[in-house]
């Protein structure tokens, strides 16, 4: 699904952002990735994205060199970043302008049903609650159908309610659609809960660092004592625990 | 309602929705009648007005009654000689507005979208801009003659400049993160444009029509005031020379009311076009 082969990027002459990245992406995977602050995620996804161009090294979608953003690929963005001028359905139906009205329209009621947001077709972006924007912009960047979903810290301005209450939604679709998932995250216990594999990076320069495999069956729960021993190798990979 | 919810899969049901504010499609309640306070003051100094000059205390011949302002509005309006002044005002701002603002569109646009047309152009025009506007008068009338194209164009003048300052720093204040989404769904050029550049774009662009249209009222003045046989500035200046307070008053009270009348004209139409906006002043409506 998606390949990156020996990926670098410098901002200027000073700052490398990433270093010789390699990472393969199998269709339906999920995989999560981790590091410390300024260590490159961002701009990792942002290459992949077509958002940006790769300094050295390439990526390949389906075996095709990236160079722009691609039909296939969708964005999560770390805010919701919902037009402010375009009611929300008008918002989920911005990536689908192309298709006949009927069409958009059944997509887009899809979706909103999916996120819990069907009586607020109507509403402006202003009326919505933080959550509630970013479970309008899952459903923009879900009725594109997109086989490859890039989220960079999608849940991080949420409280932990809501954030719970969207991983589940978001893995609820994914176990419907089975399109491939590439996550940016702080939250530990988020990677663990979504991903089949978490890749640590490490910054200055950026480079993965380590790759761990999270063998936990699916639903996972947070209190599940494999869950938690799961969650201890993951701080020792990271050189946290002691 | 209960329809949709029906439809909800599973996975929705799940997710009651977290602090719903009022619907917006819920019926607006009908706006609460407010005493119109801000009528009190200018009420109450033309009673006063109108009191002194009856009694004598202020001199007609400098400042005539109210009434009798509104008399000469009448009469000029009976004898039919008000609607070629008036018809031949909003012709002229109407022109010079269009002509004005739609330079300034063009202008605008192109050096906010383009960094390189910015460079070029907005030097020369910020200089251009610093020239007292009057100051053109002069060559205009030297250029253009007496008639209607210098008056017209020292209008579109003074509208350009609040309508491209408007739209340049509104394009450029458009917001980065936003056409990003534009780029992700794979918009380029003029369907970027439409899409984001314009509607995020809008607010500061009527912001600058609506300055503009303010200049463009008053640099019909000037314009009238230089040389005209017609029109509510070729009122002030005859009024002057027959001495005739009441018709310059008239004339004056024309343009508060049509400058007015205009404005709230694109108030209203700012309005329309940004009910999507978190601002404020938004929530009054
Ligand atoms: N457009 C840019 N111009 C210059 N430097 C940049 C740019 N974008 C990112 N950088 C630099 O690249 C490095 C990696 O940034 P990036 O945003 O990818 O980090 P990150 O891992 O996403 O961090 P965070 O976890 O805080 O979001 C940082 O040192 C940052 O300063
Ligand atoms: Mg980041």
């Amino acid at each position: 699904m998606l390949r990156i082969e020996h990926l670098g990027k410098q901002f200027g002459p000073q700052v490398v952002a990433l270093q010789d990245v390699s990472l393969q992406v199998q269709p339906s995977e999920i995989v999560a990735l981790v590091g410390t602050s300024g260590c490159g995620k961002s701009t990792l996804l942002r290459i992949v994205a077509g958002l940006e161009a790769p300094g050295t090294g390439r990526v390949l979608i389906n075996g095709a060199p990236v160079v722009g953003p691609h039909p296939a690929v969708g964005f999560l963005f770390q805010e919701p970043r919902l037009l402010p001028w375009l009611t929300v359905r008008q918002n989920v139906e911005f990536g689908i302008a192309h298709l006949p009205a009927a069409e958009r329209a059944a997509r887009s009621a899809g979706a909103l049903a999916r996120v819990g947001l069907a009586d607020f077709a109507g509403a402006w972006p202003r009326q919505l609650s933080g959550g509630m924007a970013q479970r309008a912009a899952i459903a923009r960047a879900l009725v594109a159908r997109p086989n490859l979903l890039l989220l960079d810290e999608p849940f991080s301005a949420l409280d932990p309610f809501t954030k719970m209450d969207l991983q589940e939604h978001l893995l609820g679709i994914w176990a419907d659609d089975r399109h491939t998932l590439v996550l940016v995250t702080h939250d530990l216990e988020e990677a663990l809960v979504l991903a089949d594999r978490v890749v640590v990076l490490r910054s200055r320069p950026g480079r993965v660092h380590h790759t761990f495999h999270v063998d936990l069956p699916r639903p996972r729960r947070r209190t599940a004592p494999d869950f938690q021993a799961q969650k201890q190798r993951l701080l020792e990979a990271l050189g946290v625990a002691a | 309602m209960s329809d949709s919810t029906l439809t909800l899969p599973p996975l929705a049901v799940r997710t009651a929705a977290p602090a719903a504010r009022p619907l917006p499609a819920a019926p607006r309640a009908p706006r609460r009648w407010q005493w119109p306070l801000g009528a009190v003051l200018p009420l109450a100094l033309l009673a006063l007005w109108e009191i002194l000059a009856r009694t004598g205390a202020l001199p007609p011949n400098l400042l005539p009654a109210p009434s009798k302002v509104l008399g000469t509005i009448a009469e000029l309006a009976r004898t039919g000689e008000l609607w070629p002044h008036l018809g031949l005002t909003l012709a002229r701002v109407g022109a010079g507005f269009a002509l004005g603002s739609l330079a300034a569109t063009a202008l605008g646009a192109l050096t906010g979208y383009a960094p390189l047309a910015r460079r070029l152009l907005d030097p020369l025009l910020q200089g251009v801009r610093n020239i007292p506007s009057l100051a053109w008068v002069p060559l205009f009338i030297l250029w253009m003659g007496i008639y209607e194209t210098s008056k017209v164009v020292l209008i579109a003048v003074g509208v350009f400049f609040p309508v491209y300052l408007g739209l340049m720093s509104g394009v450029q204040g458009v917001d980065r993160k936003l056409v990003e989404v534009g780029r992700m769904y794979r918009l380029s050029g003029l369907a970027l444009v439409r899409r984001v550049f314009l509607p995020a774009t809008l607010p500061a662009y009527l912001v600058g029509l609506r300055n503009g249209l303010g200049l463009g009222w008053m640099f019909v003045v000037a314009a009238e005031i230089m040389g005209a046989n017609k029109g509510l500035g070729f009122l002030l200046v005859d009024g002057q020379m027959t001495g005739r307070p009441q018709t310059i008053l008239a004339s004056i009270l024309l343009f508060a009311i049509l400058g007015r009348t205009t404005d709230a004209g694109l108030a209203w139409l700012s309005r329309r076009l940004l009910r999507w906006q978190d601002t404020h002043g938004s929530e009054q409506g």
